[in-house]
């Protein structure tokens, strides 16, 4: 699949190479799967050690005379207490308190903040951001960046063969280092609920690196396919699905994202609406469902209560290989998303069970220093 | 054996058509998950949903390569759906149809005309 108008990253060569099947994402050509397929790539994540090129995603930096201060006014993050080496989970707010992205924000060093935000979003955050905070920050693009994801129990051992830091990274650790011959950005984080890092390095090294780290046994090359079977599993909203402009932190199920303190100020985008539902004014909730017999649920399903009635819809859904049965994400009303509530799932007109179960479907196991 | 452009097969014996997808169109497809055969005793025109393949990704329909009723459906798939990826053109049948226009069958590509048609894709 040829198309001029797509972008490909510095890696696009080695994923050919490696039987990838490229697909449109995002703008890039991706590769969604390899030779191994989606089943088998999946479960090597959840095993071994997998690695992802993740470089289409939009890395940054933020800098101003007062960036960590700034960066509060587009999120609802506690930015002035993020301490150096730390990285945080974030969203970047619409003035009705809608997800315009989600995003990491951290800081390997002293030179501002460190960006990542979704690929399909990465053009309007940067003019949101640059726009929003006009006077207060620059941004400087990481275009000539490749970003790897490296993630899974095995994650670990195999990246501190190369850098003996990464060893003392904690989870949502991170850190400006030389490795490779030049200057990375390792976090350990990721998006597939394992143990795991995120390397940022030049394009001109990105393709040794990643020949490298696949010379070890340990590692396997794993796909968009997979890593969207993953991250459902993990529990993690897909934004442009999970969460979008109209959704907010508490209906998405982030509130974990608002800090204390700026919820108590109510100082960020939409405050006043999030301080309501937080009240309890809040007409749906993100939840996770388990298909209980019949096809997967896909994103647009139907999903109804005990009496047919129609109460929402699933956004992402799919085979969990790690349960061996269907999973989903959808929004309902707060009444229904009880841990254990019966409801339906509409597919090709017919109705299913399923029922409301906790999130990550699969449990986190991300390093946590004691 | 027969085949169509939308990558199904058909095997043809007296009034009797089974169906199921080519080898090209599993590997495409990817993991088989999930597979939903038709019910018994229902009447199918050409081109009608047939079944549809559930992958880790997506589902995908697949179509009746001709007109007719269904009298079995491939049980097995139920609880083994990754047949359809390791033998796609024998046990990973989807159903048995009871033709009833044989005429349909003359539009189909056999193996020869198929790979052909793969090697244009």
């Amino acid at each position: 699949m040829t198309d001029p108008s797509h972008r490909r990253t510095a890696l696009y060569d080695a994923h050919l190479a490696l039987g990838a099947r490229m697909v449109p994402f995002a703008g890039y050509e991706m590769p969604v799967q390899y030779r191994d397929g989606v089943l088998t790539e999946h479960r090597w994540t959840r095993e071994h050690a997998g690695l992802f090129d993740v470089s289409h995603m939009g890395q940054a930096r933020l800098r101003g005379v007062a960036p960590l201060a700034a960066f509060e006014e587009v999120t609802p993050g506690d930015f002035i207490g993020l301490k150096p080496g730390k990285l945080r989970y974030s969203l970047l707010l619409n003035h009705k308190g809608g997800i315009i992205d989600d995003l990491m924000a951290g800081r390997p060093d002293d030179d501002g903040l460190y960006l990542v935000v979704n690929a399909g979003c990465k053009e309007g955050d940067f003019k949101w951001i640059a726009n929003e905070l006009a006077g207060q920050v620059k941004i400087e693009r990481l275009e000539d960046h490749a970003l790897l994801a490296l993630q899974g129990p095995m994650a670990a051992a195999v990246l501190a063969g190369h850098i003996p830091a990464v060893a003392d990274l904690g989870f949502m650790e991170t850190t400006r280092l030389n490795a490779f011959g030049t200057d990375v950005i390792v976090s350990r984080s990721g998006y597939t609920g394992e143990d795991g890092f995120e390397i940022s390095l030049p394009n001109e090294i990105a393709s040794d690196v990643w020949a490298l780290l696949l010379k070890d046994e340990r590692v396997r090359p794993i796909g968009l396919g997979a890593r969207d079977s993953l991250r459902l599993e993990a529990g993690l909203p897909l934004y442009g699905h999970d969460a979008d402009e109209t959704i907010s932190p508490i209906e998405a199920g982030l509130t974990f994202a608002v800090s204390k303190r700026r919820r108590d100020a109510g100082d960020f985008p939409g405050s006043s609406r999030i301080r309501r539902e937080l009240d309890g004014d809040l007409s749906r909730i993100r939840v996770g469902l388990r298909v209980l017999e019949g096809a997967p649920a896909r994103e647009g399903a139907e999903i109804t209560d005990a009496s047919g009635a129609v109460v929402g819809k699933v956004t992402s859904g799919g085979f969990s290989p790690t349960l061996s049965t269907a999973i989903a994400m959808g929004f309902v009303p707060p009444a229904l998303s009880l841990v254990g509530t019966p409801l339906s799932v509409i597919i090709r007109g017919k109705s299913q069970p399923a029922q409301v179960v906790a999130m990550p479907f699969v449990p986190h196991r991300y390093f946590r220093k004691s | 054996m027969f085949f169509t452009k939308d990558h199904e097969w058909i095997k043809v014996d007296g009034d009797v058509a089974t169906v199921g997808i080519s080898t090209y169109a599993a590997e495409q497809l990817g993991d088989v998950v999930f597979v939903e055969v038709p019910d018994l005793g229902k009447v199918l025109t050409v081109g009608d949903s047939l079944a549809v393949v559930e992958s880790v990704k997506a589902a995908s329909d697949v179509y009746a390569p001709v007109s007719g009723e269904v009298i079995e459906a491939n049980g097995d798939l139920a609880a083994a759906p990754e047949t359809v990826n390791a033998d796609p053109e024998g046990t990973g049948w989807f159903a048995k149809l009871k033709i009833t226009d044989p005429g349909q069958l003359e539009g189909l590509m056999d193996r020869t005309a198929y790979d052909a048609f793969l090697a244009s894709l």
